[in-house]
């Protein structure tokens, strides 16, 4: 772990490649406004159906697929293409692999691959695979960027002046890696001609639903875990100034998370038609998944013994640290909800919603604002964050978004399950299934809610990222209050 | 192990390589065999693959994301088989590129909705569904009532279905806009249609026998959901996976 404290480029030639990464971080907040943005909006349609304005392109059926893809590949790959690329130049105490030039490559053809698929989707082009809807063309592009990212990164490692290889580092390579495996197997496909945007998938039925949902469990596995695990690594040792917790922890969780998660994609597929031999495999792998999810957390949070006073110091690491127990939370709920039984009520329902959002707001989103609050002075070089106090509001504001939001999914999703295996006593179903629907309605109001509070949040991220990057510092008194204060005047 | 971690985590290519082993065991182990057991698809009678009206009709479905709030998938649990009918067996999604199971129930499970409702109901439903369900959250789709269905390539769609297995012979490509229009319009010889596609919904769907609209395509493509297989002639011993 000598790595760990190597801030100082002292024996590097040339400097790092940053214009790209800030030009990535940017586009991380950017893309997270609008994957916000979206969600509020559709979230509202399912409360107020006259929102979807009769248009073909704005209707539910659309633009959720723009905001997952918003959320997941525009949020959360510009996050993780930028964070990687800053990591592992600086824990190799290399350039980038390519320089600039393949950097910029790598940013533009990664922000076309977005434009792409979101407009594809406005215009009804898609495979209707989840999280793989783009087509074939809009695939094919993304192959070759990822090609061109894997040898830039891969290379990087290669050229780097550090005898080992940073944890942050196995695990950005797990995710590049397998997200090419389950990229280009996922979207085997057969165009209807060379200039026709509709394709058909290679695989039929039963065995396209499991392939699809081995690429969708693990687009979370690789995409949102082993990716977002890589920036725990580095930024929470970082902002908390002491080494990772575990050397030996990071070793074993790092191999059974990577081994065991491709297993877990067939609890999606429970009661269907796919044989029970292989949801049960994967009901049986996301169980045990869950301990080198908890590896994971564990060796995220205990980094941090010795320094949880900086807790009430720094907002910023309050965000990474409250990120990796939501993720704690979210690792727990998911393998409760591959068993079959408790799936049959979970599944199909808000439940799930709930389940994804807790991961995704409470994980993600978060453990990406402590990266943008740590990042963005050190790539402007400015001396702190233009306000401190404005970081505790987007923390407070962000929590209670995501309380109401999973809140409000736990209710209405077990709710509904309920309601559909529900009886009378003189053995009918009890509910109709649009009487289920109108049940939904107070809790659709209170996720848009949570929602819009989330959204409100990250603005003030954005402005406070905003005036940071232009050099403005406000004066303020230091978080902490009068406790802060006298500690200050102890030392 | 018989490798020293510190070895592996100073070789970039050791590291990679066994990465790219470990990840991909568990996509091996449960994948390959589903395309080699013999009874991952029960064999049951009455499967055909959709005809050329139906498959624009599901290229509408796709098209405008009704997988995203409608399963079509019925589990064998007492409630939704009373509610829906049979459960899904996978043999009724054999010649799906791609499937549509759905993962989400924001409105109905839609696997077996063909003959459940009229065509009026669907036309009125589809162009506003709070004209036949107030409580409904569903988006309304007018546009599909005014767009003509185009088609003119659709013996190009069923030739790609054929190169991933779909089973449509060359008469079937042959004769594919025939077909498509022969099943959709009023009072057409609908011989050849049915004899390659039996149980077929033939006629005018929307309400407007004038011209093919996407709306017609996408109610046949509804109307057929779910009624192929035979449950009359199904022994429940070879619904075993």
């Amino acid at each position: 772990m000598t790595a760990l404290t190597a801030a100082a480029p002292t024996r590097v030639s040339e400097p790092y490649v940053e214009d790209v990464v800030r030009a990535f971080v940017i586009a991380t907040a950017f893309w997270g406004v609008a994957a916000f943005a979206a969600g509020v909006f559709i979230a509202l349609q399912l409360a107020f159906p006259q929102l979807n304005f009769g248009l073909e392109w704005t209707t539910f059926g659309r633009l959720r697929p723009l905001h997952t893809s918003a959320a997941i590949f525009a949020f959360g790959g510009n996050a993780l293409l930028g964070s990687s690329i800053y990591v592992v130049q600086r824990t190799c105490r290399a350039r980038l692999f390519g320089g600039a030039a393949v950097g910029w490559f790598l940013f533009f053809g990664y922000q076309l691959f977005i434009l792409l698929a979101a407009l594809g989707y406005i215009f009804g082009i898609t495979q209707s695979k989840e999280y793989a809807e783009p087509e074939w063309f809009v695939d094919l592009w993304l192959t070759l960027v990822w090609v061109v990212y894997l040898i830039a990164f891969v290379g990087t490692l290669f050229k780097r002046e550090e005898p080992h290889i940073y944890v942050a580092n196995w695990f950005y390579l797990a995710f590049i890696i397998t997200i090419a495996m389950l990229h280009i197997v996922n979207n085997l496909a057969v165009p209807v001609s060379l200039f026709s945007s509709k394709s058909y998938s290679l695989f039929p039925g039963v065995q396209d639903a499991l392939i699809q949902w081995w690429y969708g469990h693990n687009a979370v596995g690789f995409f949102l875990t082993a990716g977002f695990l890589a920036m725990m690594y580095y930024f929470i040792p970082k902002q908390a100034d002491r080494p990772v917790y575990s050397y030996r922890l990071s070793i074993v969780h790092f191999w059974s998370l990577i081994f065991l998660y491709i297993w877990a994609g067939p609890h999606h597929l429970h009661y269907t038609a796919l044989p029970d031999w292989a949801s049960t495999l994967g009901m049986v792998f996301s169980i045990m998944l869950w301990m080198p999810s908890w590896g994971g957390m564990i060796n995220g949070l205990m980094t941090l013994s010795g320094a949880w006073d900086k807790l009430r110091t720094d907002p910023a690491l309050r965000f990474s640290v409250t990120a990796v127990a939501f993720y704690g939370m979210s690792t727990f709920e998911g393998p409760v909800m591959s068993i079959r039984q408790v799936n049959a009520l979970s599944h199909y329902t808000d439940w799930t919603i709930g389940h994804v959002h807790s991961g995704a707001l409470g994980w993600n989103a978060l453990v990406t604002f402590g990266m943008l609050y740590y990042i963005f002075p050190v790539l402007w070089k400015r001396e702190r964050l233009y306000s401190i106090k404005l970081v505790s509001y987007h923390f407070w504001i962000a929590t209670i978004g995501i309380l109401l939001y999973i809140t409000a999914m736990w209710v209405s999703g077990i709710m509904q399950g309920l309601m559909w295996r529900a009886y009378d006593n003189l053995g009918f179903l009890q509910y109709s299934f649009v009487e289920t629907v109108q049940a939904m309605y107070p809790f659709y109001l209170i996720r848009a809610l949570g929602g819009t509070l989330f959204l409100i949040g990250a603005l003030l991220m954005v402005y406070n990222l905003w005036r940071t990057a232009r050099g403005d510092i406000r004066e303020e008194s230091p978080i902490g209050g009068r406790v802060g204060l006298q500690a200050a005047a102890a030392k | 192990m018989f490798i020293k971690h510190s070895t592996i985590e100073r070789n970039v290519i050791l590291l990679a390589v066994l990465t790219l082993i470990t990840v991909v065991i568990g996509g091996l182990v449960e994948i390959v065999p589903l395309f080699t057991i013999e009874t991952t698809i029960e064999k049951v009678q009455g499967m055909r693959p959709y005809s050329p009206l139906e498959l624009a009709g599901r290229n509408i479905y796709i098209r405008e994301g009704c997988y995203v709030c409608h399963s079509q998938q019925i589990r064998p649990l007492r409630d939704e088989v009373e509610r829906y009918g049979h459960y899904s067996l996978a043999a009724e999604s054999m010649y799906d590129h791609p499937f549509q199971w759905g993962s989400k129930r924001t409105g109905p499970d839609l696997a077996r909705v063909g003959g459940k409702y009229s065509n009026e109901w669907h036309a009125a439903h589809l162009i506003d569904p709070r004209s036949v369900v107030p409580e409904s959250i569903m988006p309304s789709y007018p546009f599909l009532a005014e767009r003509t269905l185009s088609y003119r390539d659709i013996s190009d769609h069923l030739k790609a279905l054929r190169t991933v297995g779909v089973p449509y012979s060359d008469e079937m490509i042959a004769q594919a806009v025939a077909d498509l229009e022969a099943q959709a319009t009023v009072d057409a010889d609908t011989d050849g249609v049915l004899a390659r596609y039996p149980k077929a919904a033939v006629g005018d769907f929307d309400g407007d026998p004038a011209r093919i609209t996407e709306l017609d395509a996408l109610i046949a493509y509804l109307q057929m959901l779910g009624r192929l297989v035979e449950f009359d002639k199904t022994q429940p011993g070879s619904l075993r996976q």
